[in-house]
């Protein structure tokens, strides 16, 4: 498997963890079936998320890759990945744009490495687009029902 | 009628100003055509054959004079004096100009109103039945549902790139007067034998080239669950819906390659995982929602016969002592009105489908005289119909005969709900890129030749739907009568179908055999009313007497 598969910390263009980022092979989702050791893992399209359950422990990197915009599996991926527990970084990588910013914060992407360098200030923006939601996701914000009968 | 709270008020108005910033960096350069048109779409705007047009929402179909009045004003002001009332109850404009869009965006939620999620490949506005509320007999009124629905689905964070649209409708009655089972999802209130409220699901449904009509999913599901279980039928279908076929990518065909047990029992597992992470609204939400609901106190004690139809004698006997009142009028309130759940009201239907006119479009005059009706006569409350036509759901039946006198001089009086004038038409080729045909005059001269001989009320109900390609926005799938315009070496050719319904008795139609040009189908239209009211026993509908003879009968005529 090619050990040059994942994206580098210096692409990741924000990050929302305290940790240091992990800088090693990242590998297929196939791969990471066998191969026990590895610690960072790529998601396509077409990947099931949930193949890596079993092995949460062991990850410290999932990328999920979007190859176009507008296939959104992986905002499925990324909620599945979290409602199991997943600690570690999440980080967004491929055609992610800035419109696509704020949910994909909300489904538990933490990081994001974006194939073109997005404009910092639409990004900031964009990711302070609403100050309020409302459902559920894998972020932890208090939606506004929930706020609507706050005791 | 629901309103708006800080919160909502303030979705909306961050949504205007996203789409604003989007806009400016389009212009910037900064964002491609290709990348800025998922995000116009899903602000309602969209590229037709010669303008932009712009869909606005109007949530399960409800809205009120002052939001009339707005939709009359941006009619106006950002395009040419009048709408058209689609088929999911929402309004379009069709020569909107994008350099004003966020400007007339703006104006709409100065009143609650927004074009969210109208178009794109995610959750479209939610449908509902255009009685709901006034109908006697609904189980609950499912606008509140609807309203939960609206909510969950605004910015869904995980559902906004699905592999293709998704249009769920939500009803309450064994009737069905939203197509419900022709949805993505179809939902429809229950209670159960313990007299507690849930939801049945229907999952599959569609029109489009590959018409399905919805199977059940779920006979019951308690209704503290309901955001959790459309939440799982939405996760399955977001990462196993085809995206590789754009044609192949909507819900029914997942259902209908799964088969709807290994769909069922996907959904079952996801729903059970959903429980345990917890998505689900507070109970107090419903509650809030349905308190918005609450019909206006002279109509909530529903007495003795609430429900049953209006006799036509007593219909005739409405009204304050010495006005006027005549054949057009009793013909009106025959065709036109509807039983409402309090016996002294009804709702009544008004059709923006005059003889030889176009299906569904309404001038800004005319809107803001069915707002002052609505003001004055319907507690100040409206519906847009599936079938493009508008309504007034609580009136007094002693008002019967102001309220026509005022629709009649607005040019809003046709007699004819349910009728072969009653043409549902999509914009085809007079408006719309992907049409192949012209769906607007075929319309026009169908309901002006059945106007002019009479005919329309010797039929009596017949559903008569058009669409311009096989996309099928014109319901022809659905249609007691159906037409398809295709395109026949360059010269539009009409194709025949009969038996389809969108209602209860849900049935795909299907071609009578070789199409027609224009003239010959609105011939072959004649012929297929000669068979049935040649062949019709008492009391069958088009509809009834095509199921009890068959399609042969009609074939021999149209071809033999």
């Amino acid at each position: 498997m090619s050990q040059n598969l994942g994206t580098s910390p210096d692409e990741v263009q924000f990050r929302f963890r305290d940790d240091e980022p992990v800088d090693h092979g990242t590998v297929t989702v196939d791969s990471a079936l066998e191969q026990t050791n590895a610690a960072a893992v790529r998601i396509e399209p077409g990947d099931d998320a949930r193949a890596l359950l079993p092995f949460l422990d062991r990850l410290a990197l999932i990328e999920v890759n979007f190859p176009g915009f507008g296939d959104g599996r992986g905002y499925s991926a990324a909620r599945i990945l979290r409602e199991a527990g997943y600690a570690g970084e999440l980080r967004a990588v491929g055609d992610v744009l800035i419109d696509q910013l704020s949910h994909m914060r909300r489904c538990g992407f933490d990081s994001f490495a974006p194939d073109k360098r997005l404009d910092e200030e639409d990004a900031a923006r964009a990711f302070a687009t609403w100050e309020n939601v409302y459902q559920r996701a894998a972020d932890a914000r208090r939606t506004i029902p929930e706020k609507r009968h706050e005791a | 009628m629901y309103r708006y709270d800080s919160y909502d008020q303030a979705m909306v108005d961050a949504r205007v100003a996203e789409f604003r910033d989007q806009a400016r960096r389009r212009l910037e350069g900064k964002l491609t055509e290709d990348q800025f048109k998922p995000l116009r779409l899903m602000n309602g705007l969209y590229l037709q054959l010669h303008a932009y047009m712009l869909r606005v929402a109007i949530p399960y179909g409800t809205l009120d004079a002052r939001q009339m009045e707005m939709l009359a004003d941006i009619a106006d002001k950002y395009d040419r004096g009048y709408g058209h009332f689609t088929t999911r109850q929402n309004i379009q404009y069709n020569w909107i100009k994008l350099e004003d869009c966020a400007d007339a965006l703006a104006d709409l939620a100065t009143v609650e109103m927004h074009a969210i999620q109208t178009s794109g490949n995610c959750i479209r506005n939610i449908s509902s039945d255009h009685f709901a509320g006034a109908a006697a007999d609904e189980v609950v009124d499912p606008r509140p549902y609807a309203e939960l629905m609206r909510q969950w689905s605004s910015f869904h964070p995980e559902f906004t790139y699905l592999p293709r649209k998704f249009k769920i409708a939500v009803i309450a009655s064994e009737k069905d007067r939203a197509a419900m089972r022709l949805h993505d999802i179809g939902v429809r209130i229950v209670k159960n034998d313990a007299g507690e409220v849930g939801a049945q699901f229907y999952a599959g449904g569609g029109m489009g080239r590959t018409p399905m009509i919805a199977p059940l999913i779920r006979d019951f599901v308690p209704i503290d669950q309901f955001i959790t279980y459309a939440e799982a039928c939405l996760r399955v279908y977001n990462r196993y819906g085809r995206r590789d076929n754009k044609y192949k990518a909507r819900i029914k065909i997942l259902v209908h390659e799964l088969g709807a047990g290994e769909y069922i029992r996907q959904v079952e597992e996801e729903f059970a995982h959903l429980l345990s992470v917890g998505v689900e609204p507070p109970t107090a939400e419903l509650e809030r929602i349905k308190a918005h609901f609450e019909l206006p106190e002279p109509l909530r004690l529903p007495g003795q016969g609430a429900g049953t139809p209006l006799p036509s004698g007593g219909a005739a006997e409405s009204g304050a002592p010495g006005q006027a009142r005549g054949g057009a009028f009793d013909q009106w309130v025959k065709r036109n009105t509807h039983p409402h759940r309090h016996p002294e009201y009804v709702s009544a239907v008004i059709s923006l489908k005059p003889a030889g006119g176009i299906p569904g479009d309404a001038t800004s005059d005319q809107m803001r005289v069915v707002a002052r009706l609505a003001r004055e006569y319907s507690f100040d409350e409206l519906r847009v119909m599936h079938t493009q036509n508008l309504l007034l759901p609580h009136v007094a039946i002693t008002d019967l005969p102001a309220v026509y006198a005022a629709l009649d001089e607005a040019g809003l009086g046709a007699a004819n709900m349910d009728t072969i004038e009653d043409i549902i038409a999509c914009p085809g080729l007079d408006y719309c890129s992907l049409a192949n045909a012209r769906s607007i005059p075929l319309a026009q001269r169908i309901s002006e030749r059945f106007a002019q001989t009479g005919r329309t009320s010797q039929v009596g109900e017949l559903k008569l739907k058009i669409s311009g390609c096989i996309n099928a926005c014109g319901h022809h799938h659905a249609g007691h009568i159906g037409i398809l315009g295709v395109d026949k070496k360059g010269v539009e050719n009409y194709q025949l179908s009969l038996g389809g319904s969108e209602a209860e008795d849900v049935a795909l139609a299907k071609i009578t055999g070789p199409g027609f040009d224009e003239d010959g189908v609105i011939a072959a239209v004649e012929k297929v009313t000669d068979v049935y009211l040649a062949s019709r026993t008492a009391g069958e509908r088009f509809l009834d007497t095509y199921r009890r003879i068959g399609m042969e009968p009609f074939k021999e005529a149209l071809y033999g």
